[in-house]
């Protein structure tokens, strides 16, 4: 006789509905939320536990743990999303110190009036890039701000990895004489990004680099356990995170501009709007610095792996009291590669 | 491909560096003034200055738009948009050249002043589109390449009775610039700049032509080459600019045929004529009032006029003290001369606007060329403001 109560009556308006004030409540509209949205896309065990936090066990040895908050327009762009982005940017982070990712959690802002067709294209792109990378979303968090004080959507990622035996990657070991590799050509997220944003078309289409690099990375390591660093030239791109390593490690460092890769779509876009390539962020490519002796076996893997094809060595670490990075550029001549000063702006004529 | 065009530009830029190191009199020096920031940014981007034998020497010009902007007219702008609450589109550059009392635009941004930073005329015009109860002000700035844009904005507003669109018009002329860089003390009479001829800015000429340096070249006997701004041009440019000095000849050559023509663009110069006329004096920073040297906007689109319809005065502000743009902008001094260079004032906390473009003479040194100094302040090295 008992009639089967259903816990939400309508089903989440994934189509023509919006958030409101009352998905971040805690309430049965925010239990509806995760179940019909978050947890229908992300669903695994431990999400599934249902619970504030996710109980799993821990292997011995070391973990890492990294965490990146996500704020990008477009939301959605050649190659990507914010969604995707979050995952591949967490992974990557946690990766970069030679782990392999476990887990990841995820944290959602979002602004009353965002379009759940959005949101939901924009979990199932991250569901679909998590389980393409191995990793699980296990824990998560939503809250909803009045509109006009967010942007939309802000989604903030955790992950945790574990980083095998005899691995001790970090950006205070490149040595004088070290080589420098990059994964592939540089500035292609940034370019993608700022064309879409500004309504740029370039042809042919560029697209965002935005991926996940930890089997890459596993497949390097296993090559070349003594990798020194590693590390994605994300923001500020690759003259920025040089920068970085050399100012950790004490050292110089010298590079040649015509042995770096970029896609000739990417240079011309930039001479287009007066930027310099080797400042536009990627998300789907690596540094690495080596010994001299790793560093063809090393290329040999990457250039072997699908997200490292283009792959090459790019210049070596070199003993520089000043910490400069140094370019030798396609003309012969040399110019310091210099941190990034504010945010690279296009030009004016 | 890239690899074939680096290859053969980097084969042509070693021969083009023997073919200077041939023709260059060793017994003489060659100070050549390459007016604008462009090329100022390719000499240093490129390292072409290490391509060339030791007595060649590249003064740098006051042609960066950013950089010669007075501060009274960013100080202008900052009120238009703090006092009389207008949108305010600018070009990116412009954000971060500080103003009076240590104010910028980006700061007024900051502060919740309501500007946005465009990338050309029409994405101005659509923000006045999009917001019809809002006065836009378009902050226009440059030299003659930008100022045919501005036209066809102003021309389109007026066709299209857009009200709440005004232009605040800052635009300027190379040729009295250079004339003024000759006839400043400091090149007349005390020789302490010895400019033997220029590189002119090629994208200039592609407007103007390169008929309107020839009076300049014949009165000051000064050679003038038309150049682009490839490094490759500037190369071949300055030698041809050698051989001029060589024989003893001032003309107005052009080595960038490839666009430039001696007339210009005749079309372009008509819809600058039709829309702007000549102001009779505009302060530059470094070159001080110049008659004749800017644009403003004719009687026929006063209505569009910011400065008219805003009642912009004319502000008299400083430099920072100690700040060498002046005369680093008249080709007197260099960046490294300047005390603050490097210390106080980097990239990041610019002091002068020759600082913040990355055309400006002392963001390309200490971007790009800082090594070269004798005591390198460091890639790492903290900057002490
Ligand atoms: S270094 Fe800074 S303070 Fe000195 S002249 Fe250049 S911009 Fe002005």
């Amino acid at each position: 006789m008992s009639a089967v109560i259903k816990r939400f009556p309508h089903r989440l308006d994934t189509r023509h509905g919006c958030v409101d004030m009352t998905h971040g409540s805690g309430g049965r509209a925010m239990a509806q939320l995760i179940e019909e949205l978050f947890r229908k896309h992300l669903d695994n065990e431990l999400l599934g536990q249902g619970n504030d936090q996710a109980l799993f066990p821990v292997s011995a040895g070391r973990m890492v743990m990294s965490t990146d908050g996500h704020v990008i327009s477009p939301l959605f762009f050649p190659g990507g999303d914010i969604g995707s982005l979050a995952v591949h940017g967490t992974i990557n982070d946690v990766a970069m110190s030679g782990a392999k990712p476990l887990y990841l959690s995820a944290a959602f802002i979002l602004e009353e009036g965002f379009p759940l067709a959005d949101l939901d294209r924009i979990v199932i792109s991250m569901a679909t890039a998590a389980s393409a990378a191995g990793v699980l979303v296990v824990t998560g968090d939503t809250k909803v701000v009045e509109r006009g004080k967010g942007d939309g959507i802000f989604i903030t990622t955790t992950g945790v990895g574990v980083v095998p035996e005899g691995i001790h990657i970090s950006g205070d070991r490149a040595r004088p004489g070290d080589a420098i590799l990059v994964s592939g050509t540089m500035g292609d997220h940034g370019i993608a990004i700022m064309s879409s944003r500004e309504n740029l078309q370039f042809e042919p289409r560029i697209k965002s680099d935005s991926a996940a690099l930890h089997t890459l990375v596993a497949e390097m390591v296993n090559a070349v356990p003594d990798i020194h660093c590693l590390r994605d030239p994300t923001r500020g791109g690759l003259a920025t995170t040089l920068n970085e390593l050399a100012h950790q490690s004490g050292v110089g460092m010298r590079l040649n501009e015509t042995d770096i890769p970029i896609d000739p779509a990417v240079t011309a876009a930039c001479e287009l709007l007066g930027l310099d390539p080797l400042y536009v962020a990627n998300e789907g490519k690596l540094i690495c610095i080596c010994t001299a002796e790793d560093a063809d076996r090393l290329l040999a893997v990457m250039q072997a792996h699908p997200q490292g094809r283009h792959a090459a060595r790019i210049g070596e670490v070199v003993e520089d009291a000043h910490g400069f990075v140094q370019m030798e550029t396609s003309f012969g001549g040399h110019r310091v590669i210099d941190w990034l000063a504010g945010e690279q702006l296009p030009r004016i004529c | 491909m890239k690899y074939v065009e680096e290859f053969r530009a980097r084969d042509l830029a070693k021969k083009l560096a023997r073919g200077i190191a041939r023709e260059a009199d060793t017994g003489r020096q060659y100070n050549i003034m390459e007016f604008c920031g462009g090329h100022t940014h390719a000499i240093f981007r490129y390292g072409v200055q290490d391509l060339m034998p030791a007595n060649i020497n590249f003064v740098h010009g006051p042609g960066c738009p950013v950089c010669v902007l007075p501060i009274g007219r960013i100080d202008n702008a900052i009120d238009l948009v703090e006092r009389h609450d207008v949108i305010l589109c600018t070009y990116g550059d412009m954000l971060r050249v500080p103003a009076s009392g240590r104010k910028s635009l980006l700061k007024a941004k900051a502060g919740g002043a309501d500007v946005r930073m465009v990338y050309s005329t029409l994405d101005a015009l659509k923000i006045a589109r999009d917001n019809p109860g809002r006065e836009v002000v378009f902050f226009a700035i440059g030299f003659e390449t930008t100022t045919p844009p501005t036209a066809v904005a102003l021309r389109q507003v007026r066709t299209e009775g857009l009200r709440n669109f005004s232009v605040f018009c800052n635009h300027v002329l190379t040729p009295p610039a250079i004339r003024s860089i000759l006839d400043t003390p400091d090149t007349r009479d005390s020789g302490s700049v010895h400019i033997d001829g220029f590189l002119g800015p090629s994208h200039v000429s592609s407007i103007i032509g390169s008929q309107p340096y020839e009076a300049l070249a014949t009165q000051y006997r000064k050679p003038v080459i038309i150049a682009g701004f490839e490094p490759l041009d500037v190369m071949q440019s300055t030698l041809m600019l050698i051989r001029q000095l060589n024989e003893g000849r001032h003309e107005v050559e052009n080595e960038y045929t490839r666009v430039v023509t001696r007339e210009g663009n005749r079309k372009a110069q008509q819809l600058v004529a039709e829309v702007f006329e000549l102001r009779p004096t505009f302060e530059w920073r470094g070159l001080g009032l110049m008659p004749h040297s800017a644009l403003q906007i004719r009687e026929a689109y006063a209505e569009f006029n910011a400065e008219r319809r805003f009642e912009v005065p004319t502000i008299q502000a400083s430099d920072v003290k100690g700040c060498e743009c002046p005369t680093i902008l008249r080709g007197v001094k260099r960046p490294t001369d300047c005390k603050l260079f490097g210390t106080v004032c980097t990239p990041e906390s610019p002091m002068g606007s020759c600082m913040v473009s990355s055309e400006g003479a002392c963001a390309a040194y200490w971007s790009y060329g800082r090594m070269r100094m004798p005591n390198p302040v460091g890639a790492n090295a903290e900057s002490v403001a």
